[in-house]
């Protein structure tokens, strides 16, 4: 049933916390999730062209880059999109066959391809592009939030985070409890003012973006402890020659 | 295994979404596999640890090893898409023989028995009539310890892998300062750095600690500031970003280095404690003894105590005075390193002022950049509450140190004046007192080492059936050491380590086919090479290098005469070589990540690692060390022959545990010893490499605290390391601010010694052999008329196919299937340029066309692109009309391997001491193209056609190693 | 948004159709129309035929187009489902009308044509609901959405009446009927053009990737160098000259001049005004697959926002 379920009060909001602040760029988070999911729970995650012209495939998570601002003042930012996993998600919603679902025990919203009737009318709902169709099975699919691994008891407890989380070398992602104010990633957002993407929309995505952090501006002086000025030096080697420097 | 159905799921019993949700078939606990293995990565040079997971033998899943020191469980875009790169339609079968003429890709599959045979064959009468004659040059493997071993053992002086190309100007630099470098050489002190600046780095060997590091860095309130033309990658996330013009921060770091003397922010303790700065240099213009320390009777060099004038500079009483001139008992005159070097920064060649422009950084912002590094170094130093001993025998409570930390790589180093800058930069750390000290750059074990590093290199006098002593790229400490004839003559066919590259100590890539095909200094008969795509994106000028490859003689021959080629994948190179050994894929192998080479240890201490087979090939290939191993059994070469002139190794593994370098040494540290207790210095342990798998493929020992810092005067970590076989002794490593072996060099030029430069080249190594790092304009800047070509171009590899070509892999050559030509914006509309308009990009050399795309995070004056994403049409297993071919383009085809014509010898375009290909030294302009000329680039060299049995490629790839669903 | 061929036919052919059922349900009983068995069987049978045309078309969309059924499960919450749900609900007293009509059965065809009129509307409805609940696609997520498929559903259904009438010479109600909504509809396309043009974006790229507070956001390099779904899909762009060309098709050709064609015809009669309106209709139906056409090539949806294509200005 595609209505969105009531969560109980203090229900888990699983997702993701984004620092874009650190993040390089190095698509880790996109190859790994590819690698685990062409063979996961939604399987297989097709490349269509894989050594001819046009290239795609399906991934549930793209690392676009952008540049923000203008010139030396600007800032070039890698920016990882995937599911947000929101708390009101059209994408379920519109769906007519309740293919698309949000689970009620942890927020993750999923598709389950075997009655999905591929109408993509969830991707035309979905305002971040996180809906993958694939047009080789003729069906809809999306990040899990590597539901087969966050659960998997044959994993050792702390690689049990999605794949893109688990990889991550800048460690620039986070994985918990959003619904859990006392949760390390709640916290993280707290601190360091995580948005949402596009709240004007209102579909309360789950997963919240770390802004980067902006450094003073360049060029705002030198600090206090600069030295003499040039003019009041005539011949700094002068300085050296009393030094008594012993081992 | 469970599955998903009512309450059964995450443990609590919330009402389920019935349809969808119910009904969804979701195995929570599959086994991701039924067999998992660990292994090292190698899809670029970080050499990260692995665990891969097989199902029903095919690869599932790959994963960071969590319990590696490299990469602790982390794993990057490359290594995550391994599983594409193993079963790429592009790896070659088996292996192939020309039948056709080079580059006409008509080759027919042989045996290995008749492979060997012929490979055999050719080297036998080589190494039997002049070794010289084989030129053995390797590209991106890590396996140089055995491969340089194996050139010396036939006896050619013809070897290097891809340094030359690639970064020796950094390693140089690194080695003959501070006895290290970075990447595999030395890396900043994470836990504890509070300013990181880092120089032209774009991706790093170290790819992965890099990335962990930053966000240690950044997550604690460091501040990072990346000076870098391009803002993209570690510059992205930097806190402030320089965008400097190419080859210009030699000036940069050389003002900032006036900046510190001038303002007298200078650790003047570090300096007399660690470095040269009190030693003497002979003040004696024109004499032969001119900028070569004063030493004392025992060759010790002397420094100017304040009370007893000159004494032995490693006395621990020394109280040194580092401002003056004086005289020698001996009458001779002389002063201070401190001060030469001094005087030659403070002048005003070096002043903010006068380097501004030419950078493109304004004056005041070099001065708050200098008294930004010089406030962390001197008003927030960190201390450790850690005891350690110094070479003195003194102990000290605590180490302090400068937290200020420096990282560089390509960008600095790939230009001609590249060697003095990285030299620069080392000099700048030791001003700051932040050489291994808590807070700024380390080395990683098992550097440092003694500067230089080691003999000369080998190579004089090689004769048939003879194997040439010592090693093959080895550290020249003056004149004495070249490999020259007694005219001058280089005796490599790269001209490494002669006069036109006194320093090349990664031999001359760039320059092998082409002074091969001019038989300059000799022709060669064979040229051997294992993944280096010298045919394509490793060469400059490829369309050149191919001409030289094909070059025949009046008689129809081809001049170079035998091309071996050894590489996995079907790469452009692979239709002009006459013999294909077809390598297998990194998962399919042994390898050794060898103490030897450039093993993975880190400031925490060394370590090593191996491969293991992981998979087995389903194509008739051989691991290219294995094949190596048994030509150099089949051509009778010592290491590898017992008594009897059988094999001494049955196969490669058998190479790795039981080849003893030195009695005691071999390729791995680990596990040494007949029961495997010894470290380092050992005898061979049989079940080494069982030891290596049980403990996940690598071998790392930690270094104790009182060990970790100040390892070049540590008595704690010298003695260990030298136990350990690191070292030949524990001597302090002095850090060389003035360069002797460099003056030696120049005394050669001035017309001393017995060795002298020839006439052509006399002034070119008088300059730029300087023991003071100085900065001049790139070589090939100065010998053109750049006033048509107003912009620098550089190119950088991307982080998802950083050493590692790629685009054989279906899913990295999504992320990367072509390239653009990026440009600053407000450049590109001074000039009428659009986003997305095509473009011919305009060098002395030739032109390329190519897309623009337009940029903030650009150097106004610089222009830039993705490199080796343009892949000649065919190659790669890749349909003509695939993007790579079509959109992607080469800079290499704008970029010449030599400088511009001139009288005298034919020189490399790279740099004068080093031979460091001098990439990013190179001038364009971008015009637009002509109506119609759009929407495909150019040169477009002919198709290459398919090897012969080459696999279909599917049109839809549906991989999916999970098997069914529940 | 992606102007896909089987979508345009679709809401055209089935809003046609729709519009059809619902006049000849409407105007039958009240005698507005001709009243046999014939012009009966040709009005509801084409009516049946352009809405099954229209939904066969639909399923090309569909992945999955032998799961179609399963689309009728979410009316609760889906106007697509619900707009499945109301077609094969229709379709109940829309069958038993068409055999009504042609057995003569006039007490049948009263309440089985009044109930498939409501069911056409209903249908409609939740067409125009499907595109109208789409936040992201702000041209669509629009008050005009629904009631401009009601109102062209209906105008082009009333055309078509009004052509068919003709044959049988009596085509003055429906044609009247046709006039004046092709007159109200080239009136409410302008005011939603306009509505549409006025609009801001619904959102940036800056809100888009949260980082506005730097400054403007601009694209560096994409995800992947080729195209994708999403591309193809959702960020669709016509060029400003095509839009205004199309638009005055639309707008002229499908409303204003069907609705004066059908005005001239009023007072003929006869061969001409069946001429006229046989016109009408066809014109309608051109002018209508570009309005359709333009409905989702001007439709921006917010995900273009991330590979940097903005909205057309």
């Amino acid at each position: 049933m595609t209505s969105l379920p009531t969560p109980a009060p203090g229900a888990k909001k699983l997702g993701l916390v984004i620092d874009l602040d650190t993040c390089v760029g190095c698509h880790a988070c996109a190859t790994n999730c590819k690698e685990w999911n062409t063979s996961g729970h939604m399987a297989p995650l097709p490349d269509r062209n894989a050594y001819s012209a046009g290239q795609e495939g399906v991934w549930f998570n793209r690392v676009h880059a952008y540049e923000a601002g203008e010139g030396e003042e600007g800032r070039t930012v890698h920016f990882p999109r995937s599911c947000l996993h929101c708390e009101t998600p059209a994408c379920v919603t519109v769906c007519p066959t309740g293919a698309s679902y949000k689970r009620a025990e942890d927020g993750i919203v999923l598709v389950n391809t075997d009655i999905c009737i591929g109408c993509q009318l969830c991707a035309w709902a979905c305002p971040y592009g996180a809906r993958e169709f694939d047009d080789d099975a003729g069906v809809m699919k999306k990040c899990t939030l590597c539901v087969d691994r966050i659960y998997n008891e044959t994993i050792p407890e702390p690689q049990r985070v999605p794949a893109c989380v688990s990889t991550c070398p800048a460690h620039a992602r986070h994985f918990g409890d959003l619904g859990d104010p006392e949760s390390a990633v709640s916290k993280l957002v707290a601190e360091r003012g995580g948005v949402e993407l596009m709240p004007e929309l209102g579909y309360k995505p789950v997963n919240r973006y770390l802004p980067p952090r902006r450094a003073p501006k360049a060029d705002a002086g030198p600090p206090k402890e600069a030295g003499p000025l040039p003019s009041r030096i005539t011949n700094p080697l002068l300085r050296w020659v009393d030094k008594v420097l012993s081992r | 295994m469970r599955y998903f159905g009512g309450s059964d799921s995450a443990g609590d019993d919330q009402d389920m979404p019935d349809d969808g949700g119910a009904t969804d078939r979701i195995a929570y606990s599959a086994p991701i596999g039924d067999e998992v293995k660990t292994t090292t990565c190698y899809m670029c040079a970080c050499r990260c640890g692995i665990r891969v997971h097989l199902k029903d033998g095919r690869v599932r899943y790959i994963e960071g090893n969590p319990d590696h020191p490299v990469n602790k469980g982390v794993l990057c875009g490359k290594g995550s898409a391994g599983i594409m790169t193993q079963y790429s339609p592009a790896r070659l079968q088996a292996p192939l023989k020309r039948v056709g003429p080079r580059g006409s890709g008509e080759f027919a599959e042989i045996s290995w028995e008749e492979a060997m045979e012929i490979a055999t064959g050719w080297l036998k009468h080589v190494r039997q009539t002049d070794p010289r004659r084989l030129a053995f040059f390797t590209g991106r493997d890590q396996s140089q310890s055995l491969t340089g071993f194996w050139a010396a053992q036939f006896g050619t002086p013809n070897f290097a892998a891809h340094g030359g190309f690639c970064s020796v100007n950094m390693a140089a630099g690194g080695l003959y300062t501070i006895g290290g470098s970075f990447w595999e050489f030395g890396e900043p002190d994470w836990e504890h750095a509070k300013y990181l600046m880092i120089f032209g780095v774009a991706e790093d060997h170290d790819s992965n600690p890099i990335k962990t590091g930053l966000a240690a860095l950044k997550g604690r309130g460091a501040k990072v500031v990346s000076v870098n033309p391009v803002r993209t990658g570690y510059s992205a996330v930097a806190d402030e970003w320089v965008g400097i013009r190419p080859g210009t921060d030699g000036l940069l770091i050389m003002a900032l280095i006036h900046e510190l003397i001038r303002t007298d922010r200078v650790d003047g303790e570090f300096l007399v404690r660690y470095t040269n700065a009190p030693w003497l240099v002979v003040r004696n213009p024109g004499g032969a003894d001119d900028g070569l320390f004063a030493r004392d009777a025992d060759g010790k060099p002397l420094a100017w105590d304040r009370t007893r004038g000159a004494i032995a500079a490693d006395d621990v009483s020394l109280s040194a005075v580092l401002v003056g001139e004086f005289t020698l008992p001996d009458g001779r005159r002389a002063q201070p390193v401190f001060q030469l070097m001094a005087e030659r920064y403070l002048g005003e060649d070096y002043a903010p002022e006068a380097v501004a422009e030419r950078c493109g950084i304004g004056a005041e912002r070099i001065r708050r950049l200098a008294a930004e590094v010089a406030d962390i170094a001197f008003n927030q130093p960190l201390t450790l509450d850690i005891p350690w001993t110094d070479v003195w025998g003194r102990t000290h409570e605590t180490m302090v140190g400068r937290p200020v930390a420096f990282h560089a790589m390509r960008g600095i180093s790939a230009h001609s004046n590249g060697l003095h800058t990285c030299r620069a930069l080392h000099i700048l750390q030791m001003l700051l007192g932040a050489v291994d000290t808590p807070g700024s750059w380390r080395y990683k074990s098992p550097f440092p080492r003694p500067i230089p590093p080691g003999l000369g290199p080998a190579g004089r006098g090689a004769k048939p059936n003879t194997p040439l002593a010592g090693n093959i790229l080895s550290f020249p400490s003056g004149p004495d050491d070249l490999l020259v004839e007694d005219d001058g003559t280089p005796i490599r066919i790269d001209h490494a380590f002669s006069w036109e590259a006194p320093l090349g100590l990664h031999g001359m890539m760039h320059t092998v086919i082409g002074n091969a095909e001019k038989g300059d200094p000799y022709k060669i008969d064979t040229l051997f090479m294992f993944m280096a795509n010298m045919a394509w994106n490793s060469a400059m000028n490829p369309l050149e290098t191919i001409r030289c490859l094909t070059a025949q003689d009046e008689d129809g021959e081809y001049v170079i005469p035998h091309v071996i080629y050894s590489d996995a994948y079907f790469s452009e190179t692979v239709p002009y070589a006459d013999l294909i050994l077809p390598d297998t894929t990194y998962l399919e192998r042994w390898d050794a990540i060898s103490i030897l080479d450039r093993p993975i240890g880190s400031s925490h201490g060394p370590g090593d690692a191996i491969r293991q087979p992981v998979i087995k090939p389903d194509r008739d290939v051989r691991p290219f060390q294995e094949v190596l191993i048994e030509l150099g059994a089949r051509l009778g070469l010592p290491a590898f022959v017992k008594e009897d002139g059988s094999p001494k190794f049955k196969d490669y593994p058998d190479y790795i545990v039981n080849h003893q370098r030195m009695p005691g040494v071999g390729p791995l540290a680990g596990w040494r010893g007949e029961d495997g207790s010894k470290k380092g210095v050992g005898e061979p342990n049989k079940d080494q490499l069982q030891r290596y798998i049980e403990n996940g493929c690598f071998w790392r020992h930690n270094l104790a605290p009182e060990e970790s810092y100040f390892k070049h005067a540590n008595a704690t970590y010298l003695a260990n390391a030298k136990a350990m076989g690191m070292m030949g002794n524990s001597n302090q490593i002095v850090l060389q601010i003035w360069s002797e072996p460099l003056q030696k060099f120049r005394l050669a030029a001035e017309g001393h010694g017995a060795k002298q430069p020839p006439e052509a080249l006399r002034e070119r190594v008088r300059t730029y052999c300087d023991p003071l790092p100085f900065w001049y304009a790139p070589l090939e800047q100065q010998q053109h008329d750049t006033d048509p070509y107003p912009l620098s171009a550089v190119t950088q590899r991307p982080m998802a196919m950083y050493h590692s070509w790629g685009s054989m892999n279906a899913w990295l050559r999504q992320i990367h299937g072509s390239n653009k030509l990026y440009m600053s914006r407000a450049r590109a509309e001074a000039e009428g340029l659009a986003q997305d308009d095509w473009v011919w990009v305009e060098s002395r050399n030739g032109r390329v066309k190519a897309q623009l795309s337009l940029m903030e995070g650009v150097n106004r004056d610089t222009v830039w692109t993705w490199n080796a994403i343009g892949k000649r049409a065919g190659a790669w297993m890749l349909s003509p009309s695939a993007a790579e071919a079509q959109r992607g383009f080469l800079l290499n085809h704008v970029i010449s391997e030599w400088l511009p014509a001139q009288t005298g010898p034919r020189l490399a375009n790279a740099d004068p001491v080093t031979g460091q290909a001098a990439w990013y030294d190179l001038r364009v302009k971008v015009t637009k193209c002509a109506p119609g000329e759009d929407g495909i680039t150019d040169p477009l060299p002919t198709l290459l056609e398919t090897p012969p049995n080459m696999p279909q490629t599917p049109d839809i790839l549906r991989y999916n190693a999970g098997g069914d669903r529940p | 948004m992606n102007p896909a061929p089987s979508i345009v036919f679709f809401t055209v052919a089935s809003g046609a159709g729709y519009g059809l059922l619902f006049w000849m349900g409407l105007l039958r009983p009240l005698g507005l129309v001709p009243g046999g068995a014939a012009f009966g069987a040709g009005a509801v049978g084409l009516a049946l035929v352009l809405i099954m045309l229209g939904l066969l078309s639909s399923t090309a969309h569909l992945g999955r187009p032998e799961r179609a059924w399963r689309a009728l499960s979410q009316w609760r919450s889906s106007w697509l489902s619900r707009e499945g749900v109301a077609a094969v609900v229709t379709f109940a007293p829309a069958g038993l009308f068409f055999i009504a009509v042609i057995g003569g059965k006039e007490w049948l065809a009263w309440w089985t044509g009044l109930l498939a009129a409501a069911g056409a509307a209903a249908t409609v409805y939740c067409t125009g609901m499907i595109y109208a609940s789409l936040k992201p696609i702000r041209q669509w997520h629009n008050p005009l959405t629904t009631p401009g498929y009601l109102l062209f559903g209906a105008f082009s259904g009333a055309v078509l009446l009004a052509m068919l009438a003709a044959f049988w010479g009596a085509a003055a109600v429906p044609a009247a009927i046709a006039a004046l909504l092709g007159a109200g509809s080239f009136v409410f396309k302008r005011v939603y053009w306009a509505s549409i043009d006025a609009a801001p974006p619904v959102a940036t790229m800056e809100s888009a990737t949260g980082l506005g507070f730097i400054g403007k956001v601009r694209p560096l390099d994409p995800p992947h160098t080729e195209t994708n779904y999403l591309l193809r899909e959702m960020a669709f762009r016509i060029g400003r000259v095509h839009a205004a060309r199309l638009r005055r098709i639309a707008s002229l050709v499908g409303f204003a001049a069907p609705a004066v064609l059908l005005a001239l015809a009023l007072p003929m009669g006869g061969v001409p005004a069946g001429i006229l309106a046989l016109a009408a209709a066809l014109l309608a139906l051109v002018g209508l697959l570009a309005e359709r056409w333009l409905m989702f090539a001007e439709a921006t949806h917010t995900v273009a926002l991330y590979y940097g294509v903005g909205e057309p200005r």
